[in-house]
This record gives structure tokens, C-alpha cells and sequence, in this order.
């Protein structure tokens, strides 16, 4: 797609994140579509594009009365979203809609109007991952780390910094759900979950939801927020095994969608203010930045342990405080869309100051997806 | 009440010679008469170069410890944690996840690249699962 020619003019979250018990996951899609309808100042009745993952696109047009010319219902985990962005930014240009809404919510705390998650016996995961224990993401996803490590060289302290680096920035946020500093040692002692991540390491799980709206550049300017233009974007898909996946030094799905993502926008990495890497376990923001190419695999520990992503440093990272201290409802890619939004609206809590162009790079599954979108404020 | 039991696979016609082989006692892949191409999961056709001409072989069934959790909270139906969940890479290439018994699940026990070779273990009269233990000698 052409550089700057969709913007964002629409961006919110639920009235409420963290602990829900009085709301439904349909009527969660709905608060967050409202909220976002009200930030751009349209009606539901203007929206002719609508995209969702998990929950099917007519189930939630049809709760809200929506009657869109344009559906996508890719749901390929918890980068979902960046890859709606992108479709949608495509479909615009193309003519087939001209003001799409993308939901996400997900009662992932409280559980109430969840659809079941389950794994047939006779998939491929159930005859060869099932059976040996792999029981949720806890279990799944830190399966490539003792690997990565010792490729790349990289400690448990180094890792467990990412937890304490993002819990800086969520300190600065209001609407983090844990705002208490923690230290190396409070990580490295807080309760085994799968060795060698330990519960400071793991996401929270939580509820809530986010919307965007997107529309065409040239009319984005009659919106009363300012435009966020797409840059840039990629997607991938690799394995829905993580035994599978081509490495564990790397993710196949993470080097096509970032590249991609870089390349449409045309920037250097050196150009980046502001970057999101999608961080359900303290690993992937290592895997991101090497990944994306920000730097050679061998220095991403070093790196982050060095403060170079924490409030005040060179390249800020996860400045809403991320999957892990923020808020992660089971599909985090929404936050981090947000968190970028509002970086280049120049309103994020923490907000990193002149702050022009913002990476948004999301997982999907244990590494199965990836969805990059690069933003910007300035056309 | 009964104890929940470990997930067990269901067979699919693609599957199952794999499934016949576990219970016969073989690992069996499957190699490329095309390209030689060695994979896994079970497919009737290779992935790399997508001839349907493909053997299913036994497999020497070694191979080493590529990566690993030892999995503590929550815990699968039918295990006691902690037990290590490892990702097994075969001397023919591919890797396949698996657990690994007759070794102590601790890190000090499990080491990456560690040899280990298969181990059979019969859940019930239709499906037998490949385990690894550490390689004798
Ligand atoms: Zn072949």
C-alpha cells in the first residue's frame, strides 16, 4: 500500500480494563466500539468496514447494528489486530469501504461469554503436543527460550530485566494493573510457572477490549483527533506447533513481518521513537529486536539490561507497561495498537517526547503469527 | 472420582502409520522420494518440494535435547509437576515434541544437546506415545 494514504481517527479501550465481572465479552466489543465511535465523533451508522478476531464479524455487527460492505474476520491469535489494520488499510485504498471499525475484547479474567478454546484429539497439536503435557501459554510458549539462550548467549538476569524495565513504565500509567517496582531478584524469586519463566515473566490475565477506526487520509483530516498515519506494515504466519516452528534462535513469522513492515514504510531503524513488541513472556521483546533487526540476537539481553529501553532511554519499548504489567486480556496486540495511537497523538501516560514514528510489532499463537505496523504523525 | 487422564491422540488416516509404528515399537518418518526430504508431523505428500511420493521409514530414534520447560502451574490432566515438556531433534532432522523419562526433571538433569533415544510407552491397546530417555553409552 501507498505510505500515509490511511490514517487512524478513531482509537479507544474499555471504559474499564483489569477485573470486569459485570460485563459480558460481546458487550466488552461493544464498549470499546463505542468509546472508539465517540472518540472519532461518528455514528455507529458511518461504519462500513468492521473486522474482529475470535468472535465472528457478524456476531458483533450484528450486537452493535452495524451493516458493513467489508468483513474480515482473520483470527490468527493475539496479533489479529495489526493484520485488520493492514487489511483495512488495503481495503480503503482499493475503494471497498471507506470507514472501518476493528473490535477486540476479551473476558479472559472474569470468563464470562468466552467461546471455549479447546484441541481436537485428532489435529495435528492434539496427537503431537497434547499428549505430553502442553496445557496454555505458560506451558507453550517459553518452550524456545532455554535454546534462544544459549545460542545468543543471553542470562536469566538479562531476561528477567524486561519485566523490570516494562514495570518502570507502568508506574508512570495510571491504568496499569501493577504499578509496584520490582527488582532482578524479585523476578528471579517469585513463583516457578514453566523453567525457567517464573510468574513475573508470564502476562497478566486480565479483561477489557480496544477499538480502532480507520479511514482514508484525505478525510481524515475533517476528524477532531490527529490523524495517525499507517506507515508501514507486515504480516506472517509460520506454525500453530511451536515444536514445529523452523528454529528457536529466531521467529520465522517475526523476520517476514517486521522486514516487510520497514521496507513499506522506508525507514531506518535508527528512525524508530517509539517501539511495542508484543510481550506475553519476557522473552519476545529479545526476539523482536533481533528479529526486526534493531540489533545483532547477541546483544538483545545486554541491551535491555542496560537500560536502553526503560523511561529515558534510547529506544523506549512497551511504555505502557506491556503484557506484563499493563493489561493482557489473551489477545494483547489491541494495547499495543493503542499504545502506539496514543504515542503519536502525543497523550500516552509515559509519553516519549516529539515522539514521530512508532514500530507495533505483535505475536500471534506461540509464536504461529506476526502483524507489524509502523505509525506516524507526519505525513 | 477418576483421575483425569493424559490427552490422547485420535489417528487420522494420514496419521496413522505413525500411530501403528509407536505400538509396533518403531518411530517411523516420513523421506522424499522426490528430493529425500526427511519430515514430521505425518503428511502424504513432502512440504519442501510437494511430490506425493513418499516412504515412511523406521527411524533410528536418536537424537538430542533441543529445548525444554519444566512445567509447574497449571499442570495437564494426568501429570505431576514438575515435568519437562523438551522438544527432541532426531539424527534425521526433525524435531518433534515428547517428554523424558528415567532422568530427574531439573535443570542440572536436563542439558541441552544431551543424547537421548526412544522410549515406547503404551497408553492403551490402540496408541503408544514416543517418550525419550537420556542415550545409554
Ligand atoms: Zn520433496
Amino acid at each position: 500500500m501507498r505510505r500515509n494514504s490511511v490514517a487512524v481517527v478513531g482509537a479507544a479501550e474499555t471504559t474499564e480494563l483489569g477485573v470486569i465481572p459485570n460485563m459480558s465479552q460481546i458487550q466488552l466489543h461493544a464498549d470499546a466500539a463505542l468509546n472508539a465511535i465517540a472518540d472519532a465523533g461518528l455514528k455507529l451508522s458511518d461504519i462500513d468496514g468492521f473486522a474482529t478476531a475470535v468472535e465472528s464479524p457478524q456476531q458483533v455487527c450484528h450486537y452493535l447494528g452495524i451493516k458493513p460492505t467489508w468483513v474480515d474476520g482473520t483470527s490468527v491469535g493475539g496479533c489479529s489486530f495489526m493484520l485488520h489494520v493492514r487489511h483495512a488499510a488495503a481495503a480503503i485504498e482499493a475503494g471497498l469501504c471507506k470507514t472501518v471499525l476493528i473490535t477486540h475484547a476479551e473476558s479472559g479474567k472474569s470468563m464470562i461469554g468466552k467461546l471455549p478454546r479447546s484441541i481436537p484429539a485428532d489435529s495435528l497439536q492434539g496427537q503431537f503436543e497434547a499428549p505430553f503435557g502442553v496445557y496454555g501459554p505458560p506451558s507453550m510458549f517459553p518452550i524456545p527460550v532455554l535454546r534462544f539462550m544459549k545460542t545468543w548467549g543471553i542470562t536469566h538476569e538479562q531476561i528477567a530485566m524486561v519485566a523490570v524495565v516494562q514495570r518502570e513504565w507502568a508506574a508512570k500509567n495510571p491504568r496499569a494493573m501493577m504499578k509496584d517496582p520490582i527488582t532482578v531478584a524479585d523476578v528471579l524469586n517469585s513463583r516457578m510457572i514453566a523453567y525457567p519463566f517464573r510468574l513475573l515473566q508470564c502476562c497478566l490475565v486480565t479483561d477489557g477490549g480496544g477499538a480502532l477506526i480507520l479511514t482514508s487520509t484525505d478525510r481524515a483530516k475533517d476528524f477532531p483527533r490527529k490523524p495517525v498515519y499507517i506507515l508501514g506494515t507486515g504480516e506472517s504466519v509460520e506454525t500453530p506447533m511451536v515444536s514445529q516452528m523452523e528454529t528457536f534462535n529466531s521467529s520465522r513469522a517475526f523476520k517476514v513481518a517486521g522486514p516487510l513492515a520497514f521496507k513499506e514504510a522506508g525507514i531506518a531503524h535508527k528512525d524508530v521513537d517509539h517501539l511495542m513488541i508484543y510481550d506475553a513472556f519476557a522473552h519476545l521483546p529479545l526476539y523482536g529486536l533481533g528479529d526486526l533487526g534493531f540489533m545483532p540476537y547477541e546483544e538483545t539481553g545486554k541491551f535491555i539490561a542496560d537500560g536502553n529501553t526503560r523511561p529515558g532511554g534510547k529506544l523506549p519499548l512497551n511504555t505502557n507497561g506491556g503484557g506484563l504489567s499493563y493489561m493482557h486480556s489473551g489477545m494483547y496486540g489491541m494495547y499495543a495498537l493503542q499504545e502506539s495511537v496514543r504515542q503519536m497523538r502525543g497523550i500516552a501516560p509515559a509519553q516519549v517526547k516529539d515522539a514521530k514514528i512508532s514500530v507495533c510489532h505483535g505475536v500471534g499463537g506461540m509464536f504461529a503469527a506476526s502483524g507489524t505496523i509502523i505509525f506516524t504523525n507526519e505525513k | 472420582m477418576a483421575e483425569a487422564a493424559r490427552a490422547k491422540p485420535k489417528p487420522t488416516p494420514e496419521t496413522q502409520h505413525f500411530w501403528d509404528g509407536t505400538k509396533a515399537g518403531e518411530l517411523r518418518l516420513q523421506r522424499c522420494d522426490a528430493c529425500s526430504n526427511v519430515y514430521f508431523p505425518p503428511r502424504p505428500f513432502c512440504p519442501s518440494c510437494a511430490s506425493r511420493k513418499v516412504t515412511a521409514f523406521k527411524a533410528s530414534g536418536k537424537g538430542k535435547l533441543y529445548s525444554y520447560v519444566i512445567n509447574h502451574r497449571p499442570a495437564a490432566p494426568g501429570f505431576t509437576p514438575p515435568y519437562a515438556i523438551a522438544v527432541v531433534e532426531l539424527d534425521e532432522g526433525p524435531r518433534m515434541m515428547s517428554n523424558i523419562v528415567d532422568c530427574p526433571q531439573t535443570p542440572e538433569a536436563l542439558v541441552l544437546d544431551m543424547k537421548l533415544e526412544v522410549a515406547f510407552e503404551k497408553l492403551d491397546d490402540k496408541i503408544t506415545l514416543p517418550m525419550f530417555r537420556p542415550a545409554k553409552g
